[in-house]
Formats: C-alpha cells, structure tokens, sequence
C-alpha cells in the first residue's frame, strides 16, 4: 500500500447565486483513484481544467473531496484529529512563488512551518539550516524573498516544506510562473530532492519536459485518470496525448512523425540522444 | 516614485544595532520620540542629535538610505514649516499682504523641522536594522499582556507582519497595473492634484481584487504549512534580553536623564 491513496475520489464546485441557491455545478472530480508508492516520482498531466490542481489540494486536506476517501500513510484527510499530521506528511508547493513566501527574510520563512508544528527552537534553526542546503539556498538566507528571481522564490517554498520534514511533497504547478532557467532549476531540486532524501514527489505540471525523468506520468481530463505508466508508456500514445490537448515533447513528436512516414522507428522515443541512436542505424540500412 | 519608500525595509549587516533584542530597540524608539516632544531648547536637541548619530553610525547602514526614507515626509515638512512660520503671533521680521513672518515662527518651524526629521530619521533606523517580523514579535511580547483582556495579540502581529511582505509586491503591483493603463492612455501625471487623485481611482480596483487573490492564496499556503493561530507555536527566534539590551536601556536612562534635566533646568 502506498503513502499516498485515493479512493474514488469525486469533487463538485458549487457556485451559488446571491440567494445562495445552486446555479451550477462543476465536477472537478469524477471518480479518481491512484495508489502512489513512498518514495517515487510521480507526474500528473493534464490541460487547464482537467482537475489535475483540485487533486492536488485534496492531498492534504485544503480541499475535502465531496466523496471517496484520500489516505496520507494511512490516515484520512476529513478526519479533524489528523489534519495536521497530514498536513506535516503531505508538504505543498503552489503555483505563486509570491502568495507562498510568509516570511519578510529567507531563513524566517523556512522556519515558519517547523515553529507552526511546536518543534523547538534550536530543532528549527537544524531543520532550517538542512532544507536551505538541500535546496542550495544557503547563500540567501538572510535576503528580503522580494530580491529573490521566481525560480529561487519557489526553492525557498520548498526549503519551507522540507524544513516541516514531509514523507511526500505536492508540488501544484511550481513552474507555471517561471522562465526557463527557473524551470530548470526547480525541477532539478525537486529530482535531488527524491533522490538523495527519498521524499515522495508528485508533480503536477502542463510542461512535457519536465516529466520525462518521473517515474510514472498520470494523464488527467475531464476529472479522470486517462493515462498511467512510466513516461515510455505514455508518450508512446501521441495520438492519444492530442486528444487530451497535451504536447508531446520535441523529440517524440518528430520521432512520431518519422515514423508515421514509414521509418522504422520504435514509440516513445523520448530524448535526442535516444532518437540518434535509433536513428543512425536505420539510416545506414536505408543507404546500404 | 513609488519605489522609495525606505519603511518596512531591512538593511541586512552585523551591527550592534542589528543584534539587540526587538523590544529594546521598540522601546528605544519609544523614549527617544517622546524626548523629541519634551526637548524645548537647543541643548535638548543637541543631545537628541548626538543620540541620533551615534545610533544611526552604529546601525552601520548608508546614510542615504536613512535620507531616503526623509523624502516621503517632504511635503509634510514643508506645510508643517509655513504654518509655524507664518501664523505665529509675535516680532514680525517682514510682512507680504496679510502674511506675516515672525522671530518666533522662525524659531517654532525650525523646531518642528528638526523635530519631524529626527523623528523619521529615529523611526527608520528600527526598521532598517529590525526585521519586520523580529518588530512584530517584539510587539507581540510586550503587548503580550493584553491578551488577558481578550486583544488577539498574535493574530494582529501576524497580519502586520504579513501586510510589511506584502507591501512592496503591492507597490510593483501598481506600478504594473499604472503603466497596463498609461499603454491604453491613461493619464496620471498632468491636471491638477484633485484630477490626479481621480485619475488614481480605476487603479484601485485591479490592486484590490489582485490583493485579495493573493490573500486566498497565502491562506492557503499557511494552512498547508500548519498554520493554526498562535497557541503551541514555537518561536525560530525567541526573544530574549541579553547583556547589551540591559546596557542599552541604562543608556537610555541616561539620555531620558538629561534631556528632562535640561528642560527643567534651562
């Protein structure tokens, strides 16, 4: 059984007129259920709309699904008793690297989560110090978060989450706000980060590149899980990713194309190296 | 010109300054603002503008920044100056029209000059060398009494601290928000100061309805760090006095001391 475990999870948002009687209701969620294993890198596709970031929120009790269960290492997020030790498991990343940062200094701010939980203070200045390396934010300790560039911004919000010592962290479109060169640099901690720490990550995200290294990429549309394997898997089905208003990275799209014109090329194809290494032989074949 | 608002700016060195306990550092502010209010001779303020410079050269900030924060206050000073100048009763040096300038005007505007920018200047030097976040926990313990009559203490600390972070996100904000509207012809600069102030109108809308997105946001992302008010929380930084906020409250007995001495004796 894995850390994270979502039963038939469905999810309405209501909006109401101003007599508060229901005008419409929108089904974010219908019906998802996942088993995410401790330790591993998940991703999760999916277009505006498909219900990928009210998941998200559902997995640490922001959100309490409208019906279906969502288990945190066993416990359930709509249990009043154990919110905050979900909430301490499960860590959250958000989009906004501004709306997330509560403290007016770098260290103050990863210290924040830790002093919430009552952890003492000589505990919270190691916790603080660890995260801070471990995201390699040390140098800015003592900065304004103002001065900081998006991607160091979102490094920090995740020190704070790594300082509160979370078993998985949900990371909702950490990059959505950044350049390229924040991208990289968010996406490569949070890859140190399950890899040296062990720390579960799901990832929620639209930029296809970003989830070629995932250990397993879940596709999301219409509040369904419409997809799930290991990144192979998944952008071996092109045609398929089209359908959910998905790109496919670069590479595979070409790939794809190449073969749909009669190249013997094998589906998900998914770095440049790989395509060479394909392709270099096939081409010889075809001169020869 | 929105930018150089110096309040609520932490100027990150090593100084004494830096290190002494926040609520030290409050109460100094303190003292040294009702002491600007009881000086009434030269001596007094020769001895609030030593305390002054000592401090500010202790506080190892710029000069400029401290000057900084002085230009916000320029327009009050100027207002503040022309009335003592001109409505105080007494020898008249000249007269244009029914104005007319007095020796004790003079003396009275200096005084109130001297007085407001010392009193910036002393205000800026705690929020250059205080973190927000140390000032508001500073508050937060010496008001903490109040909590015993029901003021949630905590929580308006809280806000204050979280209103400092968000002050200059605002400020670009508008700065955006300003320069989206001048792109579409929006004029914010020409017309009279009641047309400006209109102009500045269509402005607050977008800033209100960004802020308040902003607040669900952060909302949620204290409560997803567990964030539940401010009982059984621990403190990264408690506060605690050490030698030199004792010896820095001796000196401020000492100033307290000389300026009172010096307005009852002259």
């Amino acid at each position: 059984m894995g850390i994270i475990r979502a039963v038939n999870l469905m999810f309405d948002y209501i909006r109401r007129d101003e007599e508060s009687e229901k005008e419409e209701i929108n089904h974010a969620l219908r019906g998802v259920s996942l088993d995410i294993d401790e330790g591993s890198f998940v991703a999760i596709l999916g277009h505006n709309g498909s219900g990928k970031s009210t998941f998200a929120k559902l997995m640490n009790g922001i959100l309490l699904p409208s019906d279906g269960t969502v288990y945190i290492s066993n416990m359930k997020t709509s249990d009043e008793e154990h919110l905050w030790d979900v909430r301490k498991t499960a860590g959250m990343v958000f989009q906004n690297p501004d709306n997330q940062i509560i403290g007016n200094v770098v260290e103050e701010d990863v210290g924040f989560g830790p002093e919430n939980m009552g952890v003492p203070t000589d505990e919270i200045w190691r916790r603080v110090d660890q995260s801070l390396e471990a995201v390699g934010m040390t140098a800015y300790r003592l900065q304004s978060p103002n001065k900081l560039s998006g991607g160091q911004k979102q490094r920090v919000a995740i020190a704070g989450v790594m300082a509160m010592k979370p078993r998985c962290i949900v990371l909702d479109e950490p990059t959505a706000m950044l350049d390229p060169n924040g991208r990289r640099e968010v996406i490569r901690t949070v890859h140190e980060l399950n890899r040296q720490e062990g720390i579960t990550v799901l990832l929620i995200t639209h930029y296809m590149e970003e989830v070629i290294d995932a250990d397993r990429v879940i596709v999301m549309d219409e509040g369904h899980v419409v997809m799930d394997g290991t990144p192979k898997e998944v952008f071996s089905r092109v045609k398929e990713l089209k359908k959910y208003s998905l790109d496919v990275p670069q590479v595979t799209e070409l790939a794809d194309e190449l073969k749909e014109a009669g190249m013997d090329l094998p589906d998900g194809i998914l770095t440049i190296e790989e395509l060479v290494d394909r392709l270099v032989p096939v081409l010889k074949k075809e001169r020869a | 010109m929105l930018r150089d608002i110096t309040l609520g700016q932490y100027y990150p060195v090593d100084s004494v300054l830096h290190r002494l306990d926040p609520r030290t550092k409050l109460f100094g502010t303190l003292v040294y603002i009702v002491s600007l209010f009881i000086a009434d001779n030269l001596f007094a303020y020769a001895a609030a503008a030593l305390f002054l410079v000592t401090a500010i050269y202790m506080s190892k900030v710029p000069v400029k920044f401290m000057v900084r924060g002085l230009k916000s206050i320029v327009f009050l000073l100027l207002i503040s100056v022309s009335f003592n100048l001109f409505l105080t009763p007494g020898t008249p040096i000249f007269k244009i029209g029914f104005l007319q300038m007095t020796w004790e005007g003079l003396k009275f505007a200096s005084f109130m000059a001297v007085r407001l920018i010392f009193l910036v200047l002393g205000s800026t030097i705690l929020t250059l060398t205080t973190t927000p976040n140390q000032l508001t926990d500073g508050l937060e313990k010496s008001l903490g009494f109040l909590k015993k009559v029901g003021v949630p203490v905590h929580e308006v600390s809280m806000m204050m601290s979280i209103a400092l972070r968000f002050i200059p996100i605002l400020i670009e904000e508008t700065d955006k928000i300003m320069k989206a509207q001048m792109a579409r012809g929006a004029d914010f600069e020409s017309g009279n100061l009641i047309q400006k102030a209109k102009a500045m109108v269509p402005l607050l809308v977008p800033l209100f309805i960004s802020a308040f997105r902003r607040a669900t946001d952060l909302a949620m992302a204290m409560e997803a760090r567990c964030y539940r008010g401010g009982d059984g929380r621990t403190k990264m930084k408690p506060l605690t006095y050490a030698r030199r906020d004792r010896l820095t409250y001796l000196v401020y007995l000492m100033y307290a001391a000389v300026v009172i001495l010096l307005k009852v004796l002259l």
